[in-house]
C-alpha cells in the first residue's frame, strides 16, 4: 500500500498500487461467502422444521411417533455424528500447523463416522417403510422422512466432500486453497451437527414424549 | 419412485411420458410460433456459423467470468424473455377484449390458463430478476472500485443456471404443456391429482434450477460488497445503488430458501407421493401458500430496492447535486428490507387467521409506506433547486414517481384487511401490482439501462427512439391499467377467460389499446438499441463520463477494460468520482503493474446444461437420463474443484497499451 509516485493530486492519495498477488482477499471472502451459504441452508432447514411443526400431529390414522421411533438407535446415531464432530475438531490444529498426514487421518475417521450415521439412518428408514410407515402414509411421516432425509443427504454430500479433500490433500498438500476448503468443510460439518441436535430434540424426543 | 417397475413397453422406459403427441401439431397458434422460432433460431445459428463466431462466443462470453460480460448476458436474457412475456400479455388482452357474451374468444381455456401462468412466471423470474441481477452485476463492482466479484466462477454458473431455467420454460411452449395453476402454482391445485400433466413439473424444475442460480448470485454479491470495496469506502460512503444492491441480495438469501423448500416439498408430493399439501392424509395446503409468500412478498422488494438505487443515482447525477438525505435513504432501505419479511400473510387475509393476526400483517404492510415515502421526498428534495437536466434517464425517474405513488397508495388500501376481503383476487389487485412493478421496477430498469448503456458499450442509446420507448411505456401503462383498476373495483375477478357481462367490455378494449401502446414502447426500446448501434459514432462516449456522473464507474473508460481500474482507487468521500473531479484529480499515466485476474472456465455452462437435461428428464419421467445427468453434475462439479489454475496476470505491457490507447482516445 504505497502512494503512487506520479500522483499529482498534491497530498491526496487517489490510488493504491497493488502488491503482486495480494490484491485479492480470496480466503476471507470465501469463508464469509460460505458462511452466508450456510445461513441460507439453515433457512431451508427452518422451512422444513416449520413444515414438520405444522403437520407433526397429522397422523391420518397412521402410526404415531411413540410406536415407530427407536430411541436407542437414534441415540447411537447421535453419538456417531457428535463423535464425528470431535474427530473433525482433532484435524483442525494439524491443519493450522500444516501437517497433512494427520489431517487426512482425522478426516477419514470423520468420514467413517458419517458413513455409520448414514448407514444407521438408512436402516431406520428401510425398517419404517417395511412396517408400512413410509413417507406416503401421512403428512407427519412425509415431513419426518423429508426433514431427516434432507439432513442425511447433506451428511452424504459432506462425505463426498471429505473423499475429495483426502484425494486433493494427497495431490496438492496443504496449500492455502486446500486449507480454505477444509475450513469450509469444517463449518459445513459442524453446521450439520447443530441441525441434527434440532432434529433429535424436536422430532424424536419431543415426538416420543407427547 | 424407489421401487418403480420398468414398464413392459420399452418406449416408455426410454422416453418416459414423452411422445410425438407432446408436440403442438394440433394447435395452430403454437405450431406457427414453433415454426417461426425454429426458422429464426436456425437463422441465428447459421449466421453465427457463417461469421465463425462460435469460438469467439465460447471464449469471450459463454465461459467468461468477467462481471461486466455476465451482467450484459443477464440483461440480454431479460430482454429476450420480456418479449416472450409481453407476447403472453397481449394474447391475454386480446382474449379478454373480445370474449364477451356469445363470443368465446380465440383461446381455449387450457391454453389461456397456461398463458397467464407463463406470463407471471416469466415476467418475475426470467425478466425482472435477470435484469436486476444483470445491472447489479455490471454496475456494483465498478461502483465499489473492484476488479471483479468475490466468486467469479460462481457468477458465471449463476447466470447459466438462470438461463437453463428460462430455457426449460421456453421448451415447454413447444414440448408438452406449461402449468395452468397461476404464477405461484398454488397447492392443492398443483398436486398430481389435479394437474397430472407436465405443466407443473416444467414450472417446478425450471424455477428450482434458476433459483439455485439466484441464491448463489445473491451470496456472491453480498460477499463482494462486504469484502471488496476500495480502500476508504466505508459503508456510509458507498453509493446508494450498492446499498440497495446489498439489501436486495441479503433479502434474496433470506427468502429463496423458503421458496426452494416449498417447491421441493411440492416436487416430493408429485414424484414420491408424500402428503405435504394434499387434501387428504393430513396435508396442509395453506402451508404452501405461507412458504411461497414468505418468498413472494419480499421478492417484490428484492426487485424494487435496486430500482430505488438506480433512481437515486440518476436523480443525483441529473440534478448535479449530492443526494438529499443519503443516510436516511440508507436507513429507509434497511427498514424496508426488514419489514418486507413481516408482511407475507396479507396475500391471504381471507385464509381466516383471525383479526389479531390479520391486524398485525395489515399494520406491518402499511408501515412500509413510511420509509418508502421518505425515499420519494428525498428524491424530490434532491431535485428541489437542482440544476435538472431532463435527459432520458431523468424522465424515467419523474414518470416513476408519478406512477409508483399511485400504486403505493392502492397497496396501502389493500393492506386494510376488511378492504382486502372485498378486493382479494380481483383485478384491482392485479392492477395494483402491475402499477408498482411496471411503475417501480420496470421504469427503473429502463432508466438504468439507458443510464449505464454508454458505460457498457461506449455509445449512448438513440435518444429519439428512447423517447418513443419512454412515452409508449408511460402512456401505455396508464391506458392499459386504469380501466383494470375500475373493473376490479367493481368486482371483476382475475384469471378469467370469458365474461358474461357485456357492460365490462369497454374497459378491456381500452386496456388492449394500452397494451398496444406499450408494444410501441417495447419496439421503441429495441429500435433505440438498433439505431444507437447504427449511429454509434455520433453517439460515442469517448470520455468515460457521458452524463457528468458522480460515482466511480464513470472514472474508467467506456467500455471499461477487463480489469476495470489499472490502479485500485482510494476513496475519500461519498460521490467519489465527483470528489476526484472537483479536487483536480489527474489520471496516472505510468507505473502500471500486472493485474491479477480470474481465468475463464466452461464448467459453469456445462453444469447448467446438465441441470437442464436433468430437469427435462425428470419432467418427462425419463429416469435413466435424469440419473445420468445427475451423476454428470456431480462428476463435473467435483472435477472442477481439481482445477487449480483459476487465475492469471494481465501483463503490464497489455495494461500500459490499454491505458495509453485511452489517453490518445481523448479521455482526460
Amino acid at each position: 500500500m504505497t502512494d503512487h509516485a506520479d500522483d499529482p493530486g498534491r497530498s491526496i492519495t487517489w490510488h493504491r498500487v497493488d502488491e503482486d498477488g495480494h490484491d485479492h482477499e480470496d480466503g476471507n471472502a470465501t469463508l464469509l461467502g460460505f458462511w452466508i451459504y450456510l445461513m441460507s441452508d439453515a433457512l431451508i432447514f427452518a422451512s422444513l422444521f416449520a413444515m414438520f411443526g405444522v403437520v407433526s400431529t397429522s397422523y391420518a390414522g397412521g402410526p404415531v411417533p411413540r410406536e415407530i421411533f427407536n430411541l436407542p438407535l437414534v441415540a447411537l446415531n447421535t453419538g456417531l455424528l457428535l463423535a464425528s464432530s470431535i474427530t473433525f475438531g482433532e484435524a483442525m490444529p494439524h491443519l493450522a500447523a500444516g501437517r497433512a498426514a494427520p489431517v487426512r487421518v482425522w478426516l477419514a475417521m470423520t468420514g467413517l463416522l458419517g458413513a455409520g450415521f448414514v448407514g444407521v439412518e438408512l436402516y431406520e428408514f428401510g425398517h419404517l417403510v417395511s412396517e408400512g410407515a413410509g413417507p406416503q402414509r401421512s403428512a407427519f411421516l412425509s415431513a419426518f422422512f423429508t426433514l431427516v432425509g434432507t439432513h442425511g443427504a447433506h451428511v452424504t454430500v459432506g462425505m463426498i466432500w471429505i473423499a475429495v479433500m483426502l484425494a486433493q490433500i494427497a495431490r496438492n498438500g496443504l496449500t492455502p486453497a486446500m486449507r480454505r476448503r477444509v475450513m469450509c468443510l469444517s463449518m459445513f460439518w459442524h453446521f450439520l451437527d447443530i441441525i441434527w441436535i434440532g432434529v433429535f430434540t424436536f422430532v424424536y424426543l419431543y415426538g416420543v414424549v407427547r | 419412485m424407489s421401487n418403480t417397475v420398468i414398464p413392459p413397453d420399452t418406449g416408455m422406459a426410454i422416453f418416459g411420458r414423452l411422445s410425438p403427441q407432446a408436440l403442438p401439431l394440433h394447435e395452430p397458434i403454437l405450431l406457427a410460433t414453433f415454426l417461426i422460432v425454429l426458422l429464426a433460431g436456425a437463422a441465428v445459428l447459421g449466421l453465427i456459423t457463417r461469421y465463425r463466431l462460435w469460438t469467439y462466443l465460447w471464449r469471450e462470453w459463454i465461459t467468461s467470468v468477467d462481471h461486466k460480460k455476465i451482467g450484459i448476458m443477464y440483461v440480454i436474457l431479460g430482454i429476450i424473455m420480456l418479449l416472450r412475456g409481453f407476447a403472453d400479455a397481449i394474447m391475454m388482452r386480446l382474449q379478454q377484449a373480445v370474449a364477451f357474451g356469445a363470443n368465446q374468444g380465440y383461446l381455449p381455456a387450457h391454453h389461456y390458463d397456461q398463458i397467464f401462468t407463463a406470463h407471471g412466471t416469466i415476467m418475475i423470474f426470467f425478466v425482472a430478476i435477470p435484469l436486476v441481477v444483470g445491472i447489479i452485476n455490471f454496475v456494483m463492482p465498478l461502483q465499489i472500485g473492484a476488479r471483479d466479484v468475490a466468486f467469479p466462477f460462481l457468477n458465471n454458473l449463476s447466470f447459466w443456471l438462470t438461463a437453463a431455467g428460462a430455457g426449460l420454460v421456453m421448451i415447454s411452449l413447444f414440448v408438452g404443456e406449461f402449468a395452468r395453476t397461476g404464477w405461484l402454482s398454488y397447492a392443492p391445485l398443483a398436486e398430481l391429482a389435479y394437474s397430472p400433466d407436465t405443466g407443473v413439473d416444467y414450472y417446478l424444475w425450471s424455477l428450482q434450477i434458476a433459483g439455485v442460480g439466484t441464491t448463489l448470485s445473491a451470496i456472491n454479491m453480498v460477499a463482494t460488497i462486504i469484502k471488496m470495496r476500495a480502500p476508504g469506502m466505508t459503508m456510509m460512503k458507498m453509493p446508494v445503488f450498492c446499498w440497495t444492491a446489498l439489501c436486495s441480495n441479503v433479502l434474496a438469501i433470506a427468502i429463496f430458501p423458503a421458496l426452494t423448500a416449498a417447491f421441493f416439498l411440492l416436487l416430493l408430493d408429485r414424484y414420491v407421493g408424500t402428503n405435504f399439501f394434499t387434501n387428504d392424509l393430513g396435508g396442509a395446503p395453506m402451508m404452501y401458500w405461507n412458504m411461497v409468500w414468505i418468498w413472494g412478498h419480499p421478492e417484490v422488494y428484492v426487485l424494487v430496492l435496486p430500482a430505488f438505487g438506480i433512481y437515486s443515482e440518476i436523480t443525483s447525477t441529473f440534478t448535479g447535486k449530492r443526494l438529499f438525505g443519503y443516510s436516511s435513504m440508507v436507513y429507509a432501505t434497511v427498514v424496508i428490507t426488514i419489514l418486507s419479511y413481516l408482511v407475507w400473510l396479507h396475500h391471504f387475509f381471507t385464509m381466516g387467521s383471525g383479526p389479531s393476526v390479520n391486524s398485525f400483517f395489515g399494520i406491518a404492510t402499511m408501515v412500509i409506506s413510511i420509509p418508502t415515502g421518505a425515499k420519494i421526498f428525498n428524491w424530490l428534495f434532491t431535485m428541489y433547486r437542482g440544476d435538472i437536466r431532463f435527459e432520458l434517464p431523468m424522465q424515467w425517474v419523474v414518470a416513476f414517481m408519478l406512477t409508483f405513488v399511485v400504486g403505493g397508495m392502492t397497496g396501502v388500501l389493500l393492506a386494510i384487511p376488511p378492504a382486502d376481503f372485498v378486493l382479494h383476487n380481483s383485478l384491482f389487485l392485479v392492477a395494483h401490482f402491475h402499477n408498482v412493478i411496471i411503475g417501480g421496477v420496470v421504469f427503473g430498469l429502463f432508466a438504468g439501462i439507458v443510464y449505464w448503456f454508454p458505460k457498457a458499450f461506449g455509445f449512448k442509446l438513440d435518444p429519439w427512439w428512447g423517447k418513443v420507448a419512454f412515452w409508449g411505456w408511460v402512456i401505455g401503462y396508464w391506458v392499459a391499467w386504469t380501466p383494470i383498476y375500475f373493473a376490479g373495483l367493481m368486482g371483476t375477478t382475475r384469471r378469467v377467460r370469458h365474461f358474461e357481462d357485456v357492460a365490462l367490455q369497454p374497459y378491456f378494449v381500452l386496456a388492449l389499446v394500452g397494451a398496444f401502446i406499450i408494444l410501441v414502447g417495447i419496439l421503441g426500446f429495441v429500435m433505440s438499441i438498433v439505431m444507437g448501434f447504427l449511429r454509434r459514432r455520433e453517439l460515442a462516449d469517448t470520455t468515460g463520463d457521458p452524463w457528468d456522473g458522480r460515482t466511480l464507474e464513470w472514472s474508467t473508460t467506456s467500455p471499461p477494460p477487463a480489469y476495470n481500474f489499472a490502479f485500485t482507487p482510494v476513496i475519500h468521500d461519498l460521490d467519489a468520482w465527483y470528489d476526484m473531479k472537483s479536487r483536480g484529480y489527474q489520471r496516472p499515466v505510468s507505473g502500471f503493474r500486472p493485474v491479477h485476474m480470474p481465468r475463464n472456465t466452461g464448467a459453469g455452462f456445462i453444469l447448467a446444461v446438465l441441470a437442464a437435461v436433468m430437469g427435462f428428464a425428470m419432467i418427462w419421467y425419463m429416469w435413466w437420463l435424469a440419473l445420468i445427468a445427475f451423476v454428470g453434475l456431480l462428476v463435473v462439479a467435483v472435477g472442477h474443484t481439481f482445477n487449480m489454475k483459476r487465475d492469471f496476470f494481465i501483463p503490464v505491457e497489455t495494461v500500459t497499451r490499454i491505458e495509453e490507447a485511452r489517453l490518445s482516445g481523448g479521455a482526460q
